[in-house]
């Protein structure tokens, strides 16, 4: 089976809110839910089946499903980090082709900033059940300096420099000026990314994400049901996941598992990297967006920081436009999970709704990528290929 | 500048005996008897064939750095790393005893084992 053209994005909708101290984790996903079917235009009573990840208070889909009071016949809790989203995407597409739902519901919540968490550098011992805790907590390792060790040995190997890893924060930051909801507006050259504190080496203060409290949601619906609705067509035409694991102590940093769910969403959609015009790519750090460029075939392995760099990134400028809502870099990086944002950003220029500065004119085919985890060692990877027909 | 203080690791069923042998200075790794293969985090089920038989074998505590980062943002900096053991396998751990700016990918280290908050000891590398 086949998920090509069996399921449509009807509604997406990004909380606009990075800073939420008065409302509830709860209240966010409710409300991103609520967006997301104002926008294709459906009601609660419509959903019937629900998508969230493992971080949602009440294991999985059950306390945030019973707070919208939803009626159900299908329900997916798929955690795979920050790529969770892009894979619930493709579940509710098989799903919908299964006949197992009609108007498939995914949100995505969180207050990471208001609850003044240290997203990326500090270490948390996590559950002592993972058999790694004890072989990885005691020597401080973070979500930051686990990306950075993987972007060390990216320039010990392939001639990687700070100033190409660099470009991909000085391209979201053009992009982020035209999204009056973004963190960050000011546009950033590579110096200034240079200049910025080191955090881990080599990752500088701006080779990192934001901290930021929000949400988002989508709706995937079959074709009938989107073709009676005012939006945009939007069709998933590919998907591929492909977690990758630390090989039992025989790992290797220097790719991800983009390399086989890009292949994969590649083959189902029967597209080629050149034919993609605008790609949404996770943006926990810059290298992560280095690694993954290459992973999904945009570029040869070890050629990714030539690539990002001298704004082949930027929308009207470069290549490959990516991120137009200036991404997790400079935008948004809502429960400290990007996936979300990446396939909003997607449907926004697949519908002609990006910012007009940012609109990649005509764009009838998108990727969105994610990667959840920790990078090459123990990550969630998911591709989603979308046209506009 | 302040001493980094090192956590005391979480001991489990399968890897009690590791511990055991780190505060005697000893760095145990697992080989599997059937596929004659290391692994590394130590495991019961061999992670290469699925085989129960895995035993304990001490490394030679000779490595080189396969990767690392000096955690700037921290209130003691500290360097992680990954150091490819002789054996073949890769391991988490700290670069210590040595200045920062010196460390390079493919450099040489030897184990040495740190006190931890709770009596235990923890495998570190210091450059040999
Ligand atoms: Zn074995």
């Amino acid at each position: 089976m086949t998920i090509k053209g069996k399921a449509f994005i009807a509604g997406a909708y990004e909380h606009p809110t990075r800073k939420a101290p008065d409302k509830s984790v709860m209240q966010l996903h409710a409300e991103a839910a609520r967006g997301a079917l104002e926008d294709a235009g459906l009601t609660k009573d419509d959903v019937d089946g629900y998508f969230c990840a493992g971080d949602a208070p009440g294991m999985g889909v059950f306390s945030v499903a019973d707070y919208m009071n939803l009626r159900l016949r299908h329900v997916d809790s798929t955690d795979t980090g920050g790529s969770s989203y892009l894979a619930h995407v493709a579940h509710a597409a098989e799903a919908i082709a299964a006949g197992k739902c009609n108007v498939a519901l995914i949100t995505l919540a969180g207050r990471p900033r208001s609850e003044g968490m240290a997203t990326g550098t500090a270490a948390r011992q996590g559950n002592p059940g993972q058999p790694e805790v004890g072989f990885e907590y005691p020597y401080g390792l973070t979500v930051a300096n686990g990306y950075a060790m993987a972007a060390m040995r990216h320039m010990h190997e392939f001639g990687t420099t700070s100033e190409q890893l660099a470009w991909v924060k000085v391209a979201a930051s053009h992009h982020a000026q035209h999204n009056p909801n973004a963190m960050l507006r000011d546009v950033v050259t590579v110096e200034q990314v240079l200049a910025s504190p080191m955090v881990t080496t080599p990752l500088h203060r701006l080779d990192c994400c934001v901290i930021s409290d929000g949400g988002g949601a989508l709706v995937v619906t079959r074709e009938e049901i989107a073709r009676g609705l005012k939006r945009p067509l939007v069709r998933v035409i590919g998907a591929g996941e492909s977690p990758k694991f630390s090989g039992g102590g025989f790992m290797d940093l220097t790719y991800t598992g983009a390399r086989f769910s890009g292949a994969a969403a590649f083959a189902e959609a029967g597209v080629k990297p050149a034919d993609i015009q605008y790609a949404s790519i996770y943006d926990s750090f810059t290298i992560t967006v280095v690694i993954q460029i290459e992973d999904l075939g945009f570029c040869e392995k070890g050629r990714g920081g030539a690539f990002v760099a001298d704004g082949n990134l930027i929308s009207g400028v470069g290549r490959l436009p990516f991120n137009t809502d200036g991404g997790g870099l400079c935008n948004n990086h809502p429960a400290n999970r990007g996936g979300m944002t990446k396939v909003i950003e997607a449907v926004r220029q697949l519908r002609g709704e990006a910012h007009p500065k940012v609109q990649v004119p005509g764009c009838t085919l998108a990727l969105a990528h994610g990667t959840g985890g920790l990078i090459a060692t123990r990550h969630g990877s998911a591709t989603l290929i979308m046209e506009r027909i | 500048m302040a001493e980094r203080r090192y956590p005391e690791p979480v001991v489990t069923p399968e890897t009690g005996e590791f511990w055991q042998a780190a505060k005697e200075d000893r760095l145990l790794i697992k080989r599997c008897r059937a596929c004659g293969k290391f692994h590394w985090y130590p495991r019961a089920v061999c992670p290469h064939c699925m085989s129960g038989e895995t035993e304990w074998v001490e490394a030679e505590g000779d490595g080189t750095i396969y990767s690392f980062s000096v955690m700037e943002r921290a209130e003691v900096p500290y360097a992680i790393a990954y150091v490819e053991l002789a054996e073949g396998v890769r391991m988490m751990t700290n670069i210590v005893d040595c200045p920062f700016a010196g460390i390079r990918i493919g450099q040489a280290v030897r184990v040495r084992f740190a006190p931890t908050e709770g009596g235990g000891k923890l495998p570190v590398f210091v450059p040999a």
